[in-house]
C-alpha cells in the first residue's frame, strides 16, 4: 500500500495503533550491538519457540519484539515485560522457559534476574524506578528499546512521521524553519551550531539542486549514541531528514555510516526500504507532491571524515581531506553545491521538534542550550550506557545519581568528555551544568556526547598521550601544524611515560599547542591540543612527578610503575597468580605471593584481580635503590 | 609488495556493473571488492581505475587513506580489539599484549599461516562493556587476557561472556 494523502497516513497510524494494542503484553528483547555480543539473539529466539509452543502468541496477544539498544548494556542481554513493566537483566537463553513459566504465565518476579542498585543492593522490579532511567528525558532516543526497528507499523504506532504529515500538509517550508528556530536546537555532533541558522543559510544559497546529509560518522572514542539511534529508531533519522529535506527543497539525501557499524547499516537500509514501499520517502511523499530519496554511503574508517567537508570529500569518492573553513558547506558542499549536513541525533530529534512543537523542546534545557542531550556514559562507572538528558544536568547527578558511582568505590578524578577534541573535567567541577558554553569554559567540549569516567587509577598524561596518538594516526596529514604538531608532541609524551621527560617539556608541549590551534586548517587540527592543554590545566603535578620524580602518580606508566605484594593484606586466594600473563607471580594457596620484578611486566592485571586490594604500586626509581629481588 | 596471487577478476565485473562508473563510487566499489577478496588485489585496483574512469594513482590514494582498506592478502579471521578510550582506561592494551604472546603477531599483522590478522580498531561502540575484542563477527565483551584461547578458538561457546 502507497500513502496517497494525509487521511491515508492517519488511518494507518491508527491501523498501526490498534495492531500494537492488541498486543497489550510484550516480551522486549534488546537487540543493540551491546546486548547481541552477550547473546540476545538467542533470547529473543528462545522466547518465540517457548511462547509459541505454549499457543500463547494467539491466547492473549503475546509478542516478542526484538528492540534496538536500552542504554543500560553491560547489564545485558536486557529483557523487558509489558505491561508489567518488568525488566530482567544478563538474561540467558537457557533460562528462558523458567522465565516464560514463572513470569510470563505465573506472574511471578524472579528475584535473582531483577536490577541490582549498586548503590544500596536493593533489587528494583520496575524499568521505570531504576535510577539509571528515572531520570532521563528522551528525545532523540524517544523510540528506541520500545519499537522494532525492523518493522515500520511499530515505529507508526509510536508517532514516527506524525511530523513529517503535519509538516508536508499544515506548513510551508519557512514555518518548518521556524519552528526549528524556536526549539532553540543546536547541533549534536559536537560544536552546537544552530540547525535553524544552518538551513537558513544553506535555503538563501542561490542554485536548483542541493543536498540533505545525515553525519552517522560517530568517530569520537567512547561515544556511540548516534550507534544506538540508526540501529535502535532509524525511522527518527529518516523523518528528519525528510523533514528538513522539505524545508530546504531538496531533493536528495545521503547518510554517511561509519564502517564500524555494520547493524546500523542494515537497520538503515531495511527502513528505507519499507518507507519507499509505503510512499514515505521517494517519489511523491504522502501524495503532497513533494519528492526526496536517500541513499547510503559506508564510511572508510577514517576518523577524519566526520569533519563536515571532508565527509563530503568522501561522500564524492575521494579522500577525506577537510578544506579551509572560509568556504560554506552550505553554500558549496558536496559536488560544490548547496548543502546542509546535520548529526545523527540532531535529525532524529526533528520529527519530534515539528510534531509537538518547539516551544516544547525550548521548555528543557538552559538559556543557551536547549532540549535534551544523548551521553554515553562509559569507563569506571557502576551504571554504564546510554542516557538521555535536559541540558544543564550537572555532572555530578550524571555520574553519581545515574551511573551509580566510581567501579569498586575508588575515588573519582575526572571525567573526559567530547572525544579527541574535548578534556577532562576534573573533581572540584562535578557541579558544572552541562551544556555547551559551561564545558568550553572548562576546557573541554560537549562533542558527540562520550562521557568517560576516570578513576585514581587513571594516568593523566599517559590519557593524553592515549588521544594524541589516536590523533597522530588520524591526522589526514594535509596541514602541516596538525601533523607535525601531535607527531611531535607525541615524541614528547613517549618520553614522559617513559621516564625520559626532561624540564622544559611541559612549556614545549603549550608552544607546540598554541601553533596548532592557530595554524591548523580543520577543526580536528585546531582542537586536538584540547586534551593536553585541560590535563595540565588540572593535573599539572602529575606532569611534574613524571619529569622531576620520574614516578607515575596512579601507577600506570609501566616504565615507571613497580608492584609489590602488601604481606599483611594478602590472604593467599591465588588469584593473581592465575592472572598474571609472565609467571612472575610465586606462591601458593592460602601462602604469601611474592612479585619477582625481574619477570613483572608491571601490567597491572594483579592489582585489578586482587579482591583484599594487597598489591601496591610504587615508583620503579625506588626499585633501583634496593636490591632486586 | 610481495608477489600476489593472480586473482579471479570476474567478481570484479560483477561488483562494478552494480555501480555507476564514476568517480563518487570509487569508495564504495573498493569496499566490496575488499569484501570479496579480503583485500584490494593489484589487477583489481587497475582494473576499477579504468572502469571508472579514474587515474590509478588517485585509486591507490584512496586505498592507503582509508583504514577499512589492505592492499595486502588478510587472514581468514580478522581480530580486532577496541582501543577506544573505554577500553583503553579498561585495560585494551593487555589483550594486544597477549594476542603478541600467543598468536606471534601485532597489530596490524598476519600470521603465517593466513588464519589471523590482527587490527586494532577506534572504538566500536560498545563501550558499556570495554574492553571489547571482535573474533570475526563475534563480539567479545568484558574482555579478558586469561580467556584469550577461548576466544580465538572457532565458533566460540555463544552463551559464555
Amino acid at each position: 500500500m502507497r500513502i496517497e494523502s494525509r487521511d491515508q497516513f492517519e488511518a494507518l497510524r491508527a491501523e498501526a495503533r490498534a495492531r500494537d494494542d492488541a498486543h497489550l503484553r510484550k516480551v522486549l528483547v534488546c537487540c543493540g550491538t551491546g546486548c547481541l555480543a552477550t547473546g540476545s539473539k538467542q533470547v529473543a529466539e528462545a522466547f518465540a519457540r517457548e511462547i509459541e509452543a505454549r499457543g500463547l502468541d494467539v491466547e492473549v496477544g503475546l509478542r516478542v519484539t526484538t528492540t534496538g539498544c536500552h542504554g543500560f548494556c553491560e547489564r545485558g542481554p536486557l529483557v523487558v515485560f509489558q505491561p508489567e513493566g518488568i525488566l530482567y537483566t544478563k538474561v540467558k537463553a537457557k533460562r528462558v522457559a523458567e522465565i516464560v513459566e514463572t513470569t510470563v504465565v505465573g506472574g511471578e518476579v524472579i528475584p535473582g534476574l531483577l536490577y541490582k542498585n549498586p548503590v544500596d543492593d536493593q533489587r528494583i522490579e520496575q524499568y521505570r524506578e531504576i535510577p539509571f532511567y528515572k531520570h532521563q528525558v528522551r528525545v532523540a532516543m524517544r523510540n528506541i528499546g520500545r519499537i522494532d526497528p525492523t518493522d515500520i507499523m511499530d515505529a507508526i504506532a509510536h508517532d514516527a512521521y506524525a511530523g513529517l504529515a503535519k509538516a508536508l500538509f499544515g506548513m510551508t517550508p519557512d514555518e518548518v524553519i521556524e519552528e526549528v528556530a524556536v526549539s532553540g536546537q543546536r547541533g549534536r555532533g559536537g560544536a552546537g551550531f544552530s540547525t535553524a541558522r544552518k538551513w537558513r543559510s544553506c535555503k538563501a544559497a542561490p542554485g536548483e539542486r542541493r543536498f540533505v546529509l545525515c553525519n552517522g560518522d560517530e568517530g569520537d572514542p567512547g561515544a556511540f549514541k548516534d550507534r544506538s539511534i540508526m540501529e535502535g529508531d532509524p525511522h527518527s533519522v529518516l523523518e528528519g531528514m525528510i523533514i528538513g529535506a522539505y524545508a530546504l527543497g531538496a531533493h536528495e539525501g545521503w547518510i554517511y555510516v561509519r564502517d564500524e557499524y555494520p547493524l546500523a547499516v542494515v537497520n538503515l537500509q531495511i527502513a528505507i526500504a519499507e518507507a519507499r514501499k509505503l510512499g514515505l520517502l521517494g517519489d511523491d511523499i504522502m501524495g503532497s507532491g513533494f519528492d526526496f530519496d536517500i541513499r547510503i554511503s559506508r564510511g572508510g574508517g577514517a576518523f577524519v571524515c566526520g569533519e563536515s567537508s571532508a565527509l563530503m570529500r568522501s561522500l564524492e569518492g575521494k579522500i577525506g581531506e577537510p578544506r579551509a573553513k572560509y568556504v560554506h558547506s552550505t553554500e558549496k558542499g558536496l559536488f560544490d553545491l548547496p548543502t546542509v549536513l546535520n548529526n545523527v541525533e540532531t535529525w532524529a530529534g526533528i520529527g519530534a521538534i515539528v510534531h509537538h512543537g518547539g516551544a516544547w523542546f525550548a521548555a528543557m534545557g538552559t538559556e543557551k542550550s536547549k532540549g535534551t542531550k544523548a551521553f554515553s556514559l562509559v569507563g569506571k562507572v557502576k551504571n554504564t550506557g546510554l542516557i538521555e538528558l535536559p541540558m544543564g544536568t550537572t555532572l555530578r547527578h550524571i555520574i553519581f545519581d545515574i551511573g551509580g558511582g566510581i567501579l569498586n568505590d575508588r575515588p573519582f578524578k575526572a571525567v573526559q568528555t567530547g572525544g579527541p577534541s574535548g578534556g577532562c573535567v576534573p573533581e572540584e567541577l562535578l557541579d558544572l551544568p552541562v551544556d555547551y558554553e559551561k564545558l568550553t569554559e572548562a576546557g573541554s567540549m560537549m562533542g558527540s556526547g562520550g562521557m568517560i569516567v576516570m578513576d585514581d587509577r587513571t594516568c593523566m598524561v599517559d590519557v593524553a598521550r592515549y588521544f594524541l596518538a589516536f590523533l597522530t594516526e588520524e591526522s589526514c596529514g594535509k596541514c602541516v601544524p596538525c601533523r607535525e604538531g601531535l607527531t611531535q608532541m607525541l615524541a614528547i609524551y613517549d618520553a614522559l611515560i617513559e621516564g625520559r621527560g626532561a624540564e622544559g617539556d611541559i612549556e614545549r608541549i603549550e608552544r607546540l599547542a598554541r601553533a596548532m590551534q592557530l595554524g591548523s586548517l580543520c577543526e580536528l587540527g585546531k582542537s586536538a591540543p584540547n586534551p593536553v592543554l585541560s590535563t595540565l590545566r588540572y593535573f599539572r603535578s602529575e606532569y611534574e612527578a613524571h619529569i622531576r620524580d620520574q614516578a607515575c602518580p596512579a601507577g600506570i606508566c609501566r616504565a615507571l610503575t613497580a608492584y609489590e605484594i602488601v604481606p599483611d593484606l594478602c590472604d593467599g586466594c591465588h588469584l593473581c597468580f592465575k592472572a598474571c600473563p609472565t609467571d612472575a607471580i610465586e606462591g601458593t594457596v592460602k601462602e604469601l605471593h611474592v612479585i619477582h620484578q625481574d619477570a613483572c611486566i608491571s601490567c597491572g592485571a594483579c592489582f585489578d584481580v586482587c579482591p583484599t586490594q594487597a598489591i601496591r604500586t610504587f615508583p620503579k626509581a625506588e626499585l633501583a635503590l634496593e636490591e632486586v629481588v | 609488495m610481495a608477489q600476489q596471487p593472480c586473482v579471479d577478476l570476474a567478481r570484479t565485473e560483477e561488483i562494478l556493473a552494480a555501480y555507476p562508473p564514476e568517480e563518487p563510487s570509487l569508495i564504495q566499489v573498493l569496499q566490496d571488492v575488499h569484501r570479496a577478496y579480503n583485500y584490494l588485489p593489484c589487477d583489481v585496483l587497475m582494473r576499477v581505475a579504468e572502469a571508472l574512469d579514474v587515474p590509478l594513482a588517485k585509486v591507490f590514494s584512496v586505498s592507503t587513506f582509508y583504514k577499512a582498506f589492505s592492499l595486502e592478502p588478510q587472514g581468514d579471521t580478522i581480530v580486532k580489539v577496541c582501543t577506544g578510550t573505554a577500553c583503553h582506561i579498561r585495560g585494551a592494551g593487555q589483550l594486544v599484549e597477549e594476542l603478541q604472546r600467543q598468536l606471534g603477531i601485532g597489530p596490524d599483522q598476519t600470521t603465517e599461516d593466513l588464519k589471523f590478522t590482527v587490527k586494532t580498531v577506534n572504538c566500536v561502540g560498545a563501550c558499556a562493556m570495554a574492553p571489547v575484542m571482535i573474533v570475526g563477527d563475534k563480539y567479545w565483551g568484558n574482555a579478558k587476557p586469561v580467556k584469550m584461547p577461548r576466544y580465538l578458538a572457532e565458533g566460540g561457546d555463544e552463551d559464555e561472556n
